[in-house]
């Protein structure tokens, strides 16, 4: 079990005071608190280490190369995946999937393919897949969803078929905090020979996920829901299909050969090794660095215990809740052996914004709105949700204090 | 007559099927605001001095003690510039 009161004296953040008040950060599906473990490591690098990757020789150079690719060996590590050939930095979970859309669906998907999405997914699952076969004119096909948010698995059996080429899901909502059996819709998508891709952006932060064990053929995630910087994140793809597939950019880095014809008129070109060619440009390597720290930091932790601690957090809240009055309704289901540390609810009457601007002056940071996922809400009859969502420095005292607002809030 | 942005840190157009608008004042403006709206407009309630739901004209719209507003049913920006700088006046 780890202790969140230790834990909270590496995150400078959480010391500070919000409208008088100690903040208490609730908003952790957008985004985590840096330790300052993290922070360090980012200035340690500006301060001593600073250059560009992979294009000269020199000391500085061969530093900076050295810690950024051992940021894709622990990110692999950290995954379970084969070896950091599989895991490519991006920017964060959205530009993992437009990777996976473009380089990918662009060139393999044709008028008769479908791909396979759920309605709970982040609009950053669903949107690349639309624009794309708004191109190549295949369809989208949506798996419902029940009324308890839960995936309806009758639904994606009867939705996949031999069309299906793409089955995408995310491992965790980040509107209900719902987990999705991902290993069992591999096992489907993959019967009917498709590929399955996972948005692990809720997942990676807060549960063990073992790549090999899902088997799944992509994972999305973003860092700085996991103690990292913004700007950096992972896709990871098993290796035999990375290998097939186009680039996602060009330009520097992702090449390893740019060749003049003159009697052609023309370059040709051969692409770099794997992870570089789908890195191109000079990357975040910043954010690398801070990436492998975080990655550190939660190995020090054990995913095991972050999970529980989360469990906990979250089997608390309900109770607490429960006591509330009839006003306050928690959306989806409360089954915390189904579900992450994420509880969006709402007070009847009460707009999400007003409850959200509510706990703000308290000093409690709580998500209003639709958080990116509006089918969602349309499938709850929802106008909009307030979310609270936990990680490894929340503690029960905060849930006491944001339930006392929560009753104050009532009176609305 | 009252310069708005001399009064406005930002404003937000909320996420979800209400069309509201938060406006954020400026910290060093905030009690001036809370201040002058509380004179203008009426009050239909009240919580602990934290919020505040009040009513000007044709709108409603809820203040926080924290400097932060909630405007809803508004047509547009010009015509929330024009309620602000009448509640600010």
């Amino acid at each position: 079990m780890l202790d969140p009161y230790e834990i909270r004296k590496d995150f400078p953040i959480l010391r500070r005071k919000v409208n008088n008040y100690p903040l208490i950060y609730f908003d952790n599906a957008a985004t985590s608190q840096k330790p300052r473990q993290v922070i360090k490591a980012v200035k340690d690098f500006y301060e001593k280490h600073n250059a560009n990757v992979h294009r000269a020789i020199h000391t500085l150079s061969q530093e900076a190369s050295e810690l950024y690719e051992t940021a894709h060996e622990e990110a692999a590590k950290f995954i379970n995946a084969e070896g950091m050939e599989e895991v490519v930095f991006v920017r964060g979970t959205t530009e993992a999937i437009n990777l996976v859309a473009y380089s990918w669906g662009l060139h393999n998907l044709k008028r008769d393919d479908e791909v396979v999405v759920s309605l709970m997914e982040h609009h950053s699952n669903i949107v690349p897949w639309e624009i794309i076969s708004r191109i190549n004119g295949f369809k989208v096909k949506y798996v419902e969803v029940n009324d308890d948010g839960t995936l309806n698995y009758k639904s994606l059996e009867k939705l996949i078929s031999k069309r299906t080429k793409m089955v995408c899901a995310s491992h965790v909502s980040n509107v209900t905090g719902i987990i999705n059996d991902v290993k069992r819709i591999a096992g489907i998508a993959h019967e009917y020979g498709a590929l399955m891709l996972v948005d692990g952006a809720q997942s990676v932060p807060h549960l063990p996920v073992n790549v090999k064990d899902l088997d799944a053929d992509f994972l999305a995630f973003s860092g700085h829901k996991m103690l990292a910087p913004t700007g950096i994140g992972v896709l990871y793809g098993k290796r035999e299909i990375l290998e097939k597939m186009e680039p996602f950019q060009g330009g520097g880095e992702m090449i390893r050969e740019v060749s003049y014809d003159p009697r052609l008129k023309r370059c040709s070109i051969a692409w770099n090794v794997l992870p570089w060619k789908f890195e191109a440009g000079t990357p975040n390597v910043c954010g690398g660095v801070g990436l492998m720290e975080a990655v550190r930091y939660l190995n020090r932790i054990g995913m095991n215990n972050v999970e529980e601690h989360e469990e906990m957090l979250t089997k608390y809240a309900l109770s607490r809740m429960r006591d509330c009055s009839p006003k306050i309704e928690v959306y989806g289901t409360r089954d915390t052996s189904i579900k992450c540390g994420i509880i969006p609810f709402g007070v009847d009457g009460t707009s999400s914004h007003d409850i959200a601007l509510f706990l703000d002056n308290y000093g409690i940071m709580v998500r209003s709105g639709f958080h990116c996922a509006q089918p969602l809400h349309e499938i709850f009859k929802l106008n909009s949700s307030a979310r609270a969502s936990f990680y490894i420095y929340n503690t029960r005292e905060e849930i006491d204090r944001f339930i006392e607002v929560l009753k104050e809030i009532e009176q609305l | 007559m009252v310069r708005v942005e001399d009064y406005v840190a930002r404003t937000e157009g909320t996420c979800g099927k209400e069309k509201d608008v938060i406006v954020i004042f400026k910290y060093d403006k905030k009690d001036e605001v809370v201040k002058k709206m509380l004179e203008k407009a009426k009050i239909k309630k009240s919580i602990a001095g934290v919020i505040s739901e009040l009513t000007y004209k044709n709108f409603s719209f809820r203040l926080y003690g924290s400097g932060k507003a909630i405007f809803r049913d508004l047509k547009d920006k010009d015509e929330l510039n024009a309620l602000l700088s009448e509640l600010l006046s």
